[in-house]
């Protein structure tokens, strides 16, 4: 294996403790959400013991501390994934930067002619994917609702791939926007982005990528993958929760219209009207989430320095290792592709005849803690006709011992339920 | 392990043969109510004999889709109401309620009230699992109201 995910274990305080009668603590859920390692907790309290101030304003030293350390996460992130710091726009979480977007488009109605590409109304389409996390899907439903425009989506194959069949028809001269994930988090699906968004160009639309899953996973280069927009959350990539990221296009950032208002984003302020500062301060409204980026900046060093290319080879084995076993077990149906190809590691399941929550529970006995229910993405068990799955989903300190645990947890709920 | 408190075995047996179940006419009230954390779903009817508060459950039935604890759940809550007055009925609901909101700490369930229900008290245990238990009762309480026209 690429990695020495015992040793990286070390790293994590929380991975230490024991769970549920003293057992010891197998963690499969990063895709809900990341555990931290050490230098993560250590940059965050080093940054309040030490630097914290307001940043952006105050002559002080330590306003101008905060302020450089803000920053250099900023240029950390925006290293990471290929893009320049003015591009880098600090938020919430993924969900906060996607609905950013989406409000900024309705915002652009009544904006002025700069923001006359981000305009969306009756006639015009929206197109997302039948695999989206509610998080890229309910806003563009809502700006549908607020504008008059219509969504549209892509639908699955039975193998859990984006069924492409009707790309042409989908992406037409209507298509405004396209929102897509670069990794679904229920199916581990990475579907063709570079493709689609080859085509969403032709056509003049925008398009955004959810890249909550893939960011953490893999290597990303924005300038290779011909997207505008890319969220993604800093706590799924060992970093704080509170953080998200927001990258759009230097070009499309300057034009766009403002989502949250207030201080810090403004360049001046009278009883009349305001004038908004250039990007990315005119989207980051208000006292920004300053320790928290600066974990995120540790977080993003950290993967750096295990390498991406690392990482990401280590899930792949991590996964194929997971298809394997789970593909030995009868009763057993995993709900995505049944290889590694184009896929990451996110694997979602169903065991005949027992309710994911009850399979949750057993493994939860043991110490094995997974996701159960519809993982924020009802339509896709709507699509494969079932009400929930059991999803275990790794990362970088994760071994194949762990899944060997999985599936003997799995068996083990077979046996208390009598279903094998 | 623990499973065993959990799981015991009444609730084990009415999960696999569940009582009551499959929606029947005739009914005054029915509520859907869904678990949004997990897509668990149940809808139950309430027949009433009888009018307002000395009205007599004379039937309830139910259609769910959900774990072993909430279908279990389920069963077990229609052997407990059908034939109660609806206070009655009402009064053993607020029971397991007080039950599952223990959180397992110093309860006393008393088990002439609850019968079979008493078997929930390890759930009350694992926050994430009472809404499971708590979901048919809930519907019940919202299509009695709905059938004494209480609420629309």
């Amino acid at each position: 294996m690429s990695l020495l995910p015992e040793e990286i274990k070390k790293d994590f305080p929380l991975l230490q403790r024991t769970v549920r009668g003293g057992n010891p603590l197998i963690y499969l859920d990063s895709g809900a959400t990341s555990q931290k390692p050490v230098q993560v907790l250590d940059a965050e309290r080093e940054f309040y013991e030490r630097h914290n101030a307001a940043v952006h304003r105050g002559a002080h030293l330590l306003a101008e501390e905060a302020t450089d350390a803000f920053e250099a996460a900023r240029d950390k992130v925006a290293r990471f994934i290929g893009a320049v710091p003015s591009e880098i726009v600090f938020t919430k979480n993924a969900t906060e930067a996607i609905n950013l977007v989406a409000y900024a488009m309705s915002n652009a109605a009544t904006s002025g002619p700069e923001a006359e590409r981000f305009k969306v109304g009756p006639g015009d389409e929206i197109l997302v994917t039948e695999m989206e996390h509610h998080a890229n899907l309910v806003p563009w439903q809502q700006l549908c609702r607020r504008t008059g425009a219509t969504l549209r989506w892509f639908g699955i194959t039975d193998d859990g791939r984006l069924d492409l069949s009707e790309l042409d028809a989908l992406v037409n001269s209507c298509t405004k926007l396209v929102a897509l994930t670069q990794q679904s988090n229920v199916l581990g699906t990475v579907p063709p982005v570079e493709l689609i968004a080859a085509k969403a160009r032709e056509v003049g639309a925008l398009v955004v990528l959810d890249a909550a899953q893939s960011v953490p996973h893999m290597p990303v280069d924005v300038a290779a993958l011909g997207a505008d927009f890319l969220a993604f959350s800093g706590h799924k990539m060992l970093g704080p929760t509170g953080v998200g990221v927001l990258w759009g296009r230097g070009e499309l950032l300057a034009a766009m219209p403002p989502f949250i208002t207030g201080g810090s984003m403004i360049e001046t302020v009278t009883m009349e009207g305001t004038t908004f500062m250039a990007p990315p301060q005119r989207f980051e409204a208000g006292s920004p989430n300053v320790a928290q980026a600066v974990g995120l900046g540790a977080a993003v060093d950290y993967l750096s320095a295990l390498g991406m290319e690392n990482v990401h080879a280590h899930e792949q084995a991590l996964t194929g290792y997971a298809l394997e076993r789970l593909g030995d077990i009868a009763g057993v149906r995993v709900i995505g592709p049944g290889t590694t190809e184009a896929r990451g590691g996110a694997v979602s399941f169903t065991v005949d005849d027992i309710h994911p929550h009850d399979v949750g529970q057993v493994l939860d006995e043991l110490g094995v803690e997974v996701r159960v229910g519809h993982h924020c993405a009802k339509p896709i068990c709507r699509r494969f006709g079932i009400p929930a799955t059991t999803r275990a989903s790794f990362y970088v300190h994760n071994t194949l011992g762990d899944i060997d645990a999985l599936a003997d947890g799995i068996r083990q709920a077979q046996k208390f339920f009598g279903t094998a | 392990m623990q499973l065993e408190a959990m799981y015991q075995e009444v609730i084990l047996d009415h999960y696999r043969n569940p009582h009551n179940k499959g929606l029947r006419e005739p009914f005054e009230g029915e509520a859907h109510h869904v678990n949004p954390t997990c897509g668990d779903e149940a809808t139950v009817r309430v027949h009433l004999d009888g009018t307002g508060r000395d009205a007599v459950v004379a039937d309830v039935s139910y259609d769910a889709m959900g774990c072993s604890i909430s279908q279990a759940s389920a069963s077990v809550m229609t052997d407990l109401v059908i034939g109660k007055p609806v206070k009655e009925a009402m009064g053993v609901g607020d029971e397991f309620l007080a039950l599952m909101q223990s959180r397992g700490q110093d309860v006393q369930p008393d088990e002439d009230v609850l019968e079979d229900a008493i078997a929930f008290a390890g759930v009350s245990k694992y926050p994430a699992r009472i809404k499971c238990a708590l979901l048919a009762w809930m519907a019940f309480k919202d299509a009695t109201a709905r059938a004494l026209g209480e609420a629309s």
